[in-house]
């Protein structure tokens, strides 16, 4: 749950996960057992034809709601059900109430449902005296611990056997030791008493299916079978965004549902309910069964042209399973009842602005749970988009417009770079370091060295540099974004170098200016869009048939993020999509478009890894160019343990979370060192930043760089 | 299709179906006749103890058979009245309506509620499951389960594995709320 007032509230919250050394180790042994299931779970499969698939059956059901819904409630009616439709959580839980009422039910049995944490539906029932008992074992352990669920599917994830045994010793009034098989006995025990003597049972439903009127559960324990069966009464709630066309659909959703989020090729159990069953407890034998059917702001988003997606969520969990800041504060911190990326979303539409204004900050936009996603859904977009929404309505706070200013105004932008230079100047070591933080940095950045601005940038460098060549074998236009130009210019240097020798024809446009991103990052709309615009019109008048950028953040922006945020105006939408295509990163120019090989360089096989940036692994599906790349400079690569999570730089996110940024790195540098390597290559300039400053405070030898300057100085004929 | 073709792609989709059924702890024997099931079923709980046997969705000439079975191993069987034994029985003996080979997956259509007991609230779950009714996946058997779902009211299971769990620590642990073993019986038929 999310009380903190603002973002210091908030950070304090997280400083405690962060404490919390059984929550640490519990979440890192489930982020790498998980990758290894899920993509055993996938094997011989299509994923990618699997999440498209989800999407087009969701996507289609959109425009036809209403009438999917009216179609439902007629079959499921004619089927001996009653289908009740609840705008919001009151009215859902209100509605449930007066079943109990009518149905003189005292003693409700749950099994678990993300609907009804949604809606708050325990503390209403509790609040009219009725005894309310959940019987999924994590939903009943954190009910005892009167707290919420800290991930969708695995709601006590945070607790360990020695606190579920001492809670089991609790409530049984006997001493429970801390075996998890006989605490799951207990369990057993405990709670079929409870289904016994229940009047009602209440589950969710991860299927309608129109055409029948059935419902479908996805379980594993076999409680809601139990749920659904003993009690005279059954009430399922269940979100409007639950309807689907026909079982086929269902079917759809049911083959990546459990791969994806436990990495079981199925549940243990799946329970398809057609109207009112035989129910020996019941009168007339006849089961008393209701649908509730949940708005709650879901109809509102159905309409939204970008958050419509939302709809493909199948409540899977897997953004969180793979989102390293959920993988270091747990749910709790990261979300509000709905867990992970999608619960940062889901949070200010359910629950409000309130609740989401601090979370939708803590993203690193590393877009790991995107490339997971069941549905396909653009996570990490949506997330800044909520962003946004919230500042506009809200209020941006000042650092935020400040920077907006400034990178709207190339000019003033870079001469504050320009004199930045000169202010740091009595702090700055000669190592390129700064030796004390200047004012404008926060003490908690104190986890990393930070670097110095360059003496000459290298705009200034370029007029020195640039070399006409006869017979170009292909034309490309340089982008060198803010860090590259103004603080490691001595990477594009190398790049252009390592070009010059294989008749690559260069511009670098001067009126560039910063991709854009740090705007994007920090809720920044309309600036992001202006900063856009001035880039492609730098572009439009070089001829030049790709536009080679060293830096993945800044590629995997002009390229993904450009068309969409010029796409209000056709023609500049145009612009922006030719722009757009010829945006490439370093490696895969220098791999696939180049070709450069072996014979192209000589190695002289020390020891490197690669650090994969988040935007190039995923956000351009880069994997093996800068590897291929890397041995054939002659150098011996070694690949580290999760060398594609993120390194914790995430631009603006590291100065406003410090502690989970230097928590995220430090896991990266202790894999790398872990290979024994010399040399850590990396494909970002914000990258080298953050592992170059971090291994600079561990008095690391380790030398970072760019790929393109490991591979500038094993040239062959330099 | 000829007639060898079928029969390779029906040992295909048994080898498979076994496969994936053992991958989530089921145990999973080949039997020739009916017969085999009873005897099983009949040994699985051992002489002399007072034993209960709930099998409500057979046929009758089946259950019969099964009782007779039981009866001469001192056993107790049952057909109906679970009700009567909410806090489980030994065994609860079943027959799959369909098998999905790519998650070794039994299908039950039980609308009935004896028989949907009989399912859960057994310590050990025995499905005997014709190998002709195995298909290769749940698209397979859309329309089989259309048709059920339309003959309201229906309640249809998927039952994959034993009951399981892993809610404490990640640990997996079977029979949470339903059986604690799953035994499929393939019939060759
Ligand atoms: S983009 Fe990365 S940090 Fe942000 S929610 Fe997704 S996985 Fe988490
Ligand atoms: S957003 Fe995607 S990954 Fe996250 S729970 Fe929903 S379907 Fe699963």
């Amino acid at each position: 749950m999310q009380n903190a007032k603002d973002l210091k509230e908030y950070r304090c919250e997280m400083q405690e996960s962060l404490d919390n050394t059984f929550l640490r180790q519990a979440l890192d042994t489930f982020a790498v057992a998980y990758r290894g299931s899920r993509a055993k779970a996938f094997a011989g499969f299509d994923i990618n034809r699997l999440v498209a698939d989800v999407a087009a059956a969701k996507d289609a059901v959109l425009p036809r709601l209403d009438e999917l819904f009216r179609e439902f409630k007629k079959n499921a009616e004619a089927a001996g059900v009653t289908v009740h439709f609840a705008k919001d959580a009151d009215e859902a839980n209100a509605i449930i109430i007066r079943i109990a009422q009518e149905t003189g039910s005292h003693k409700i049995i749950k099994s678990k449902s993300m609907t009804a944490e949604e809606t708050l539906l325990n503390h209403a029932l509790e609040d009219q005296g009725l005894e309310v008992t959940e019987t999924d074992l994590g939903e009943f352990i954190i009910q005892l611990r009167h707290e919420g669920p800290s991930h969708m599917v695995m709601p006590a994830i945070h607790l360990s056997r020695h606190q579920v045994g001492d809670l089991f010793t609790d409530v049984t009034g006997a001493r429970q030791e801390p075996d998890i098989d006989r605490l799951v006995k207990v369990a057993r025990r405990e709670l079929r008493a409870k289904f016994i003597d229940a009047d009602m049972g209440i589950t969710g439903a991860n299927f309608a299916i129109t055409e029948t009127g059935a419902i479908g559960l996805v379980t594993n324990e076999g409680n809601a079978r139990l749920v659904t069966t003993l009690p005279r009464v059954h009430v399922a709630l269940l979100g409007i965004d639950k309807l689907v066309p026909t079982l086929e659909d269902a079917l759809k959703i049911l083959k990546v549902l459990p791969r994806n989020a436990t990495g079981q090729n199925i549940t243990s159990y799946v329970t398809w309910i057609t109207g009112a069953n035989e129910c020996a407890s019941a009168p007339g034998r006849k089961k008393d069964i209701h649908f509730v059917v949940l708005d709650n702001g879901r109809l509102e988003m159905a309409k939204d042209p970008l958050f419509s997606q939302v709809f493909r969520c199948v409540r899977c969990g897997a953004c969180a399973n793979v989102c390293p800041v959920y993988r270091l504060v747990g749910g709790h911190k990261m979300g509000h009842i709905y867990i992970g990326a999608i619960g940062l979303i889901l949070t200010y539409f359910f629950h409000g602005p309130d609740k989401a204004k601090n979370l939708v900050q803590n993203c690193i936009n590393c877009e790991a749970c995107k490339d997971v996603c069941a549905g396909g859904i653009d996570l990490p977009r949506l997330i800044k988009q909520v962003h946004v929404r919230i500042q506009d309505t809200k209020g941006h706070p000042l650092p935020s417009l400040l920077l907006g200013q400034v990178l709207k105004n190339r000019k003033l932008f870079h001469t504050l770079l320009r004199s930045a230079k000169w202010a740091q100047k009595p702090v700055a070591g000669s190592d390129g370091f700064m030796r004390h933080l200047p004012m404008m940095f926060f003490k908690e950045h104190d986890f990393k060295a930070l670097p110095t601005i360059a003496e000459t940038p290298f705009r200034d460098r370029w007029p020195g540099l640039r070399m006409e060549v006869a017979k170009p074998r292909v034309k490309i236009g340089l982008f060198s974004g803010c860090v590259q130009d103004f603080v490691y210019p001595e990477q594009m240097e190398a790049a252009v170098r390592l070009f010059a020798d294989h008749q690559v024809g260069m511009t670098f446009p001067l009126s560039q200016s910063c991709c854009g991103l740090p705007l994007q990052m920090m809720g920044e709309a309309k600036t992001s869009r202006d900063v856009a615009l001035q880039n492609i019109r730098a572009f439009a008048q070089e001829d030049v048939d790709h536009i080679v950028t060293l830096c993945a953040s800044c590629a995997s922006h002009l390229k993904h993020n450009y068309p969409v945020l010029l796409a209000d105006d056709p023609k500049l939408a145009d612009q922006a999509r030719v722009f757009a295509a010829k945006v490439i990163d370093f490696s895969s120019f220098t791999h696939d478009i180049l070709g450069l090989q072996a014979k192209d360089f000589t190695g002289d096989g020390r020891r490197a890894t690669f650090h994969s940036p988040c935007h190039l692994c995923r956000g351009l599906g880069v994997h093996d160019a800068p590897r291929d790349l890397i041995r054939a400079a002659g150098l011996e690569y070694k690949e580290a343990a999760e060398s594609e999570v993120c390194c914790g730089f995430g631009g603006t996110f590291s100065a406003k979370f410090p502690e989970l940024s230097a928590e995220l790195l430090k896991k990266k540098l202790d894999n790398v060192e872990l290979t024994g390597a010399e040399i850590l290559l990396t494909d970002c300039p914000g990258c080298i930043m953050q592992l170059r400053g971090g291994l600079k405070k561990r008095g690391s030898q380790i030398l970072v760089q760019h790929t393109a300057e490991a591979l500038a100085c094993r040239r062959k004929d330099k | 299709m000829t007639m060898t073709g079928d029969k390779d792609r029906r040992t295909d989709l048994c080898s498979r179906f076994t496969e994936k059924a053992t991958a989530v702890s089921a145990v999973v024997r080949q039997i020739a006749t009916i017969n085999d099931a009873f005897a099983y079923c009949a040994n699985l709980c051992g002489t002399g103890q007072e034993k209960i046997i709930a099998a409500p969705g057979l046929e009758s000439s089946h259950y019969d058979l099964l009782a007779d079975q039981c009866g001469k191993n001192g056993l107790t069987c049952i057909n109906s009245g679970m009700r009567g034994h909410l806090s489980g029985v030994d065994i609860g003996f079943t027959m799959a309506d369909i098998g999905i080979a790519e998650t070794g997956t039994l299908v039950i259509n039980c609308p009935g509620e004896e028989l949907r007991l009989a399912t859960m609230l057994c310590e050990y779950h025995i499905c005997v499951l014709p190998c002709s009714k195995i298909v290769r996946d749940a698209f397979a058997a859309d329309q089989q389960l259309r048709t059920y779902m339309r003959k309201a009211p229906n309640y249809t299971a998927f039952i994959t594995g034993a009951s399981r769990t892993a809610d404490i620590e990640r640990v997996l642990a079977l029979g949470v709320h339903g059986p604690l073993e799953l035994h499929i019986l393939l019939l060759e038929d």
